[in-house]
């Protein structure tokens, strides 16, 4: 892991209408970090997100992001970054091979690049029964780890993971973490949000939202000591419930 | 659904053609004979000869008759009084009562003038019959006008809708398709997605619309073809220009649609206001009312109507063969429209929020 920092946020603040959803959050991602953002739904974290990756204006506050100002540069940070949504993002109505071909085209991938990263994507997520099945017939699993292996395509230097093992079986999930692991061996910065607190301790360092601001941030280790207790699980806990 | 998108417009074209008629045909006729003699006879037999009236029934009294015209069985009732011959021949002048049912004014109307035609034609027989030998030298001269219908001989109706209503479909196709395009993803979540790649905001749009934009074109090819065959509805005019002009007409739409689905969260939002504005435009298009005669305000507001220079287009290149010159100033508006429609879809479209 260096030292370098890929996300800078200062006082980054949105406001919509008299409701602050993030206020004043500062921290900073180092690159190669899983960082993971917590926080109990409604906290502010998908918001945070949306300014970070340039879908959402800032009401107030500066961040930089993959060494990129989120208001003047906002396109270039869509170029070095990959998002990965709550709720399943490809299309749905193209099959496997067609949502791989079509984001590598619009992430300006050449055709030769577009079918070696095809072809070494199907193969490490072992879909090659189903390149040619349509995405909607895809059991939720092998949709999520088809959506995380998308935003790879295009080797960025971030990836934003929002919620990414919702509603996902303890066997994916675990392999899951084994693609995050080894997406982030790799020099790739995780930015990971998450409700599962036993997947919070496989961070590097962790931020709890609490009502739109960040009320802790350390590595779990450290938070487990500073809140004297045995797992993240309890320290979500004293935290969120005030 | 691209089968659907092609057939329905297409069955659409085929059945609306025959039914948006404005002939009145097959009157139901009734009439009332106090009289029964020869003439009177002569007289409802000129209404049986015609093709626009189908005698139903004759009744035996007015109440009856008023009875059955308020069942809607029958639309004119004719009343031959008593002694009409015998008037006619006396006093060289009798009185028919004639009753329409006028629900529909304008179906009234046109209605008044067949009966009155018949009338004369049948005065005008009943005076030769008449007449003395020595009135002969004082027979009235006649005055004929011989009427010459241009670019649709014989005024078949089909002629005249055929292109406005092929108009409707491509219009009506593209608006829906490009409305409910955007919102329908923006509904599953994958134009979130598409707005954190750095894809160019032309990029998407043009990758978004021109699937559409060949869609109108098909539509608009399949429906000439039935035009021709089906319909044989003359093409005097070029083709190429018919396809020029369509082509940056269905940008026109494509650009409305685009910004209807920038503005709505839903598709159900999406589908109502394209329904606004599809059934104002198609009121006000000129295709089944004429523009001149709304009042001033309409006439005005139907400036803003590109479905009504599309209709004028496609009449005048497909029956009149109008050139370049002859659309030149549908041709100027329309792609002002696209130019304003479009740069308002892509300013409308912000991948920020």
């Amino acid at each position: 892991m260096s030292t370098e920092n890929v996300i800078e946020a200062k006082n980054l603040t949105k406001k919509f209408g008299d409701f602050t959803a993030v206020n004043k959050i500062t921290f900073n991602v180092k690159q190669g970090e899983i960082f993971g953002f917590l926080g109990a739904n409604g906290a502010g974290k998908t918001t945070a997100i949306k300014m970070l990756i340039g879908i959402s204006s800032p009401t107030s506050g500066d961040a930089n992001v993959a060494g990129f100002d989120i208001y003047k540069n906002a396109e270039y940070i869509k170029k070095n970054i990959g998002y990965m949504s709550q709720k399943f993002a490809l299309y749905d109505d193209l099959t496997v091979k067609e949502n791989i071909t079509f984001y590598g085209g619009i992430y300006g991938l050449s055709r030769k690049r577009i079918k070696e990263k095809r072809c070494q994507l199907v193969e490490e997520l072992g879909l090659q029964e189903v390149t040619n099945e349509l995405v909607s017939s895809l059991p939720l699993g092998w949709k999520q780890k088809l959506a995380f292996s998308v935003t790879l395509l295009h080797d960025p230097k971030i990836i934003f993971l929002d919620e990414p093992t919702g509603g996902v079986d303890p066997i994916t999930r675990r392999q899951f973490w084994e693609m995050i692991y080894k997406t982030a061996n790799k020099g790739t910065t995780v930015f990971v949000t998450t409700h599962y607190m036993d997947e919070a301790e496989y961070c590097d360092r962790v931020s709890i939202m609490v009502n739109g601001k960040i009320e802790a941030l350390n590595t779990p280790k450290e938070l487990k000591e500073q809140y004297k207790v045995d797992s993240m699980n309890d320290v979500f806990l004293k935290l969120a419930r005030g | 659904m691209l089968p659907i998108i092609f057939i329905l417009p297409l069955l659409q074209l085929v059945i609306l053609s025959n039914a948006a008629t404005f002939e009145i045909k097959n009157i139901k006729f009734s009439y009332i004979d106090n009289d029964s003699s020869s003439t009177s006879r002569a007289l409802i037999n000129k209404f049986d000869a015609s093709t626009y009236f189908n005698i139903v029934s004759d009744f035996p009294s007015k109440t009856i008759a008023t009875l059955a015209m308020l069942k809607g069985e029958v639309d004119v009732i004719l009343d031959v009084p008593l002694h009409f011959e015998k008037d006619l021949l006396k006093d060289k002048k009798a009185y028919l009562g004639i009753t329409i049912n006028a629900i529909d004014g304008a179906a009234a109307g046109v209605e008044n003038v067949y009966i009155n035609q018949i009338i004369q034609q049948f005065n005008k027989n009943v005076r030769i019959d008449f007449m003395q030998p020595q009135d002969v030298k004082n027979k009235p001269q006649n005055i004929l006008s011989i009427p010459s219908f241009w670019y649709n001989k014989t005024l078949n109706y089909k002629t005249y809708m055929v292109p406005g209503i092929l108009v409707l479909l491509v219009t009506m196709i593209t608006l829906f398709l490009s409305g409910m395009n955007i919102v329908r993803e923006k509904e599953i979540g994958t134009l979130e997605q598409m707005n954190v790649t750095p894809i160019k905001k032309h990029q998407f749009i043009i990758g978004k619309l021109f699937p559409f934009w060949v869609i109108g074109m098909a539509i608009l090819t399949i429906g000439l073809i039935i035009a021709k065959l089906i319909f044989n509805v003359p093409m005097l005019g070029s083709i190429a220009l018919l396809y020029g002009y369509t082509s940056i007409y269905i940008l026109v739409i494509l650009g409305m649609g685009f910004f209807i689905s920038n503005f709505t969260d839903t598709q159900q939002q999406a589908m109502f206001i394209a329904w606004f504005f599809v059934v104002i435009f198609i009121l006000m298009s000129g295709l089944f009312t004429p523009i001149e005669s709304m009042p001033k305000w309409a006439q005005n507001l139907t400036d803003f109507n590109p479905i009504k220079y599309f209709v004028e287009v496609m009449r005048m290149v497909m029956l009149k063969g109008s050139t370049v010159t002859d659309i030149l100033p549908q041709l100027q508006k329309t792609l002002l429209y696209a130019i304003a429609m479009n740069g308002l879809a892509v300013w409308s479209y912000k991948k920020t929020s």
